[in-house]
């Protein structure tokens, strides 16, 4: 069974219709990483259960749902942020293109997935280093230095939107910018290093609204680079920033879809009762 | 209306109460603190001057100085620094960031917390069986200094993990999600953002040490010595020596002891002065860990 097929077998028929218009080739075109039959475990515990969608090359997907639905958790799994934690566990696949690796594969080594899919957190989490040397940081684990280093950064922080505000403050420390500053720096700082892919984990959920706005304009923008998935709380931010919506419920998958049809015209019932706010 | 003046001023009364008691609590630390320090500036300030800090101990107590005690108690510090901090540094982000959490670490973790607990006078007995008879070193500084440094060992191990613990974990998972391994993770991030933390601990510890009497007796300190240990560095070739590390020593605490117990008059007062040098460098030394605290607090705040 072909990874397309699995999906269409897994995903809600309105899904299929909105893609089955196109051909094979543009589809494995399109798609940056495909999730399949994922499980994921904390202990005993399991927090996503039998999860199968693709994401697609540059676009924004948003992962809805209410708190504690796993939506933050298939998040980590892209860069196998949980193998920092004892007891986790996955199962599945989870298949980066076009290079066919299996991110959570154990033959795959968490470092290099944390190389090649980049992240940005809730909380902005700027180092108490100086602005250059936060956007500097990762590239110096690669190796980058001298006037590549600095053209880079530069090129970092002008794709934040941020480089016109601290030009002339890169020697200052970072906690003396704004938390919204702060937030777009742990953007460039994960733009830095040229991700395949950029995670989102709910990253205005800290930030005042003339912020977030700029940071969900900024994610409009950045998909032209990058794929982009952002997990929000917030749906008016998924139906604003996002070209596919994925809604979650205990762990699982209940409707993935374009937004516009996510929204307008959900599928399923829970989805439905979720985004009319019924619950959540 | 119900009338609730008298139960007012009852209650009110309690909390003044409470409030006399609680600056008596205050006032017998502080004044038993204040005189100590002003008996023992009375007794010893006029004892004080150069030529104190500069003579060896003597038979005469107007001519006995400090010299040989504090270049002991100086030297001392210097090995016991340069053996616990890398080895607690070490041992603290080995257990906070790399140990698995399990049922060895956890023992591992209860005895440390009771090592530093133990009187000092058992690691005087431990050094003194193992440093001095087994490893053959001698009553020397380097086994003094050794000493010390498994006394504090617990005590910084302990600072260098709560100083990592108050590194909020946004921030390990944001230098591990740029690809770095945990060695890069640790140098680059969390001992360099601890060391406010690490640093207040190392001298706490050491101004603890640098008090402590008991343990050096026990493996040997002299108590009168005229003779300073060979210096480290000379005009000859090779220029630096490690022969002071092998000489025999003396320390200001010991020293004050010595002299106390005698009945002189004078040489108690000797013991006094003294006593202010001893107490002079702890405060110093807690003045640069709260200086240092200020200084990373203003820096860092998470």
């Amino acid at each position: 069974m072909s990874t397309k097929e699995q999906f269409v077998a897994s995903a809600p028929p309105e899904v299929t219709a909105g893609i089955g218009g196109m051909s094979d080739a543009t589809l494995t075109g399109e798609v940056k990483a495909q999730v399949e039959h994922l499980n994921f475990y904390y202990g005993k515990h399991s927090a996503l259960k039998d999860i199968s969608m693709e994401f697609h090359a540059n676009k924004v997907t948003a992962i809805i749902g209410p708190s504690g639905c796993g939506k933050s958790t298939l998040l980590r799994c892209f860069n196998r942020i949980h193998d920092l934690y004892p007891e986790t566990r996955y199962e599945g696949k989870i298949v980066l293109q076009p290079s066919g690796m299996n991110i959570i594969g154990p033959e795959t080594d968490p470092l290099e997935m944390r190389m090649r899919v980049s992240m940005v957190f809730q909380k902005p989490n700027a180092f108490p280093k100086s602005v250059f040397e936060n956007v500097a940081f990762g590239l110096r684990l690669r190796g980058v230095s001298g006037k590549a280093l600095s053209e880079q950064v530069e090129r970092s922080l002008r794709s934040a939107a941020l480089w016109d505000e601290v030009k002339d403050r890169l020697r200052q420390s970072a906690y003396q910018l704004s938390g919204g500053q702060q937030q777009r720096l742990c953007i460039a700082r994960a733009l830095a290093t040229d991700p395949e892919m950029l995670l989102f984990d709910e990253p205005t959920s800290a930030l005042d609204p003339i912020a977030t706005a700029k940071i969900e304009s900024l994610i409009f923008e950045l998909k032209r680079e990058v794929t982009v998935v952002i997990v929000t709380h917030n749906m008016q931010q998924a139906a604003r920033v996002s070209d596919y919506t994925t809604f979650m419920y205990l762990g699982e998958l209940i409707e993935v879809a374009p937004t516009k049809k996510m929204f307008e015209n959900p599928s399923n019932k829970l989805t439905e009762q979720y985004i009319t706010g019924h619950f959540g | 209306m119900a009338d609730f003046s008298g139960i007012i001023r009852k209650r009110k009364r309690q909390d003044f109460i409470f409030n006399i008691i609680g600056i008596l609590c205050t006032l017998v630390g502080i004044l038993t603190l204040g005189a100590l320090l002003f008996d023992l500036i009375a007794d010893g300030v006029g004892r004080l001057n150069w030529t104190f800090l500069t003579s060896f101990p003597s038979r005469f107590a107007d001519r006995a100085g400090i010299l040989s005690s504090w270049v002991g108690t100086l030297l001392i510090m210097i090995v016991t620094a340069f053996a616990a901090v890398p080895l607690g540094v070490s041992a603290g982000v080995y257990l906070e960031e790399y140990a698995r959490k399990n049922w060895l670490t956890n023992l591992i973790e209860i005895n440390i917390a009771n090592l530093a607990g133990v009187p000092s006078i058992i690691y005087g007995l431990m050094a003194l069986g193992l440093l001095v008879y087994q490893f053959r070193l001698g009553q020397s500084i380097l086994t003094g200094g050794l000493t010390l440094a498994f006394l504090i060992l617990p005590i910084v191990i302990v600072a260098t993990r709560e100083a990592l613990r108050t590194i909020p974990q946004g921030i390990r998972e944001a230098a591990y999600a740029l690809g770095s391994t945990k060695w890069q993770v640790v140098r680059h991030h969390l001992v360099p953002y601890s060391m406010g933390g690490t640093m207040t601990g190392i001298i706490i510890a050491l101004s603890r040490a640098i008090g402590e009497t008991a343990p050096l007796i026990t493996i040997g300190a002299l108590t009168f010595i005229a003779f300073l240990p060979p210096p480290p560095i000379s005009t000859q070739p090779p220029f630096v020596s490690a022969d002071w590390l092998q000489s025999p020593f003396a320390v200001l605490p010991i020293q004050m002891f010595n002299w106390v117990s005698r009945p002189d008059q004078a040489f108690v007062t000797n013991a006094a002065a003294a006593g202010i040098v001893l107490i002079v460098v702890t405060l110093l030394l807690n003045a640069v860990a709260i200086m240092i605290r200020y200084r990373v607090r203003k820096r860092i705040k998470w």
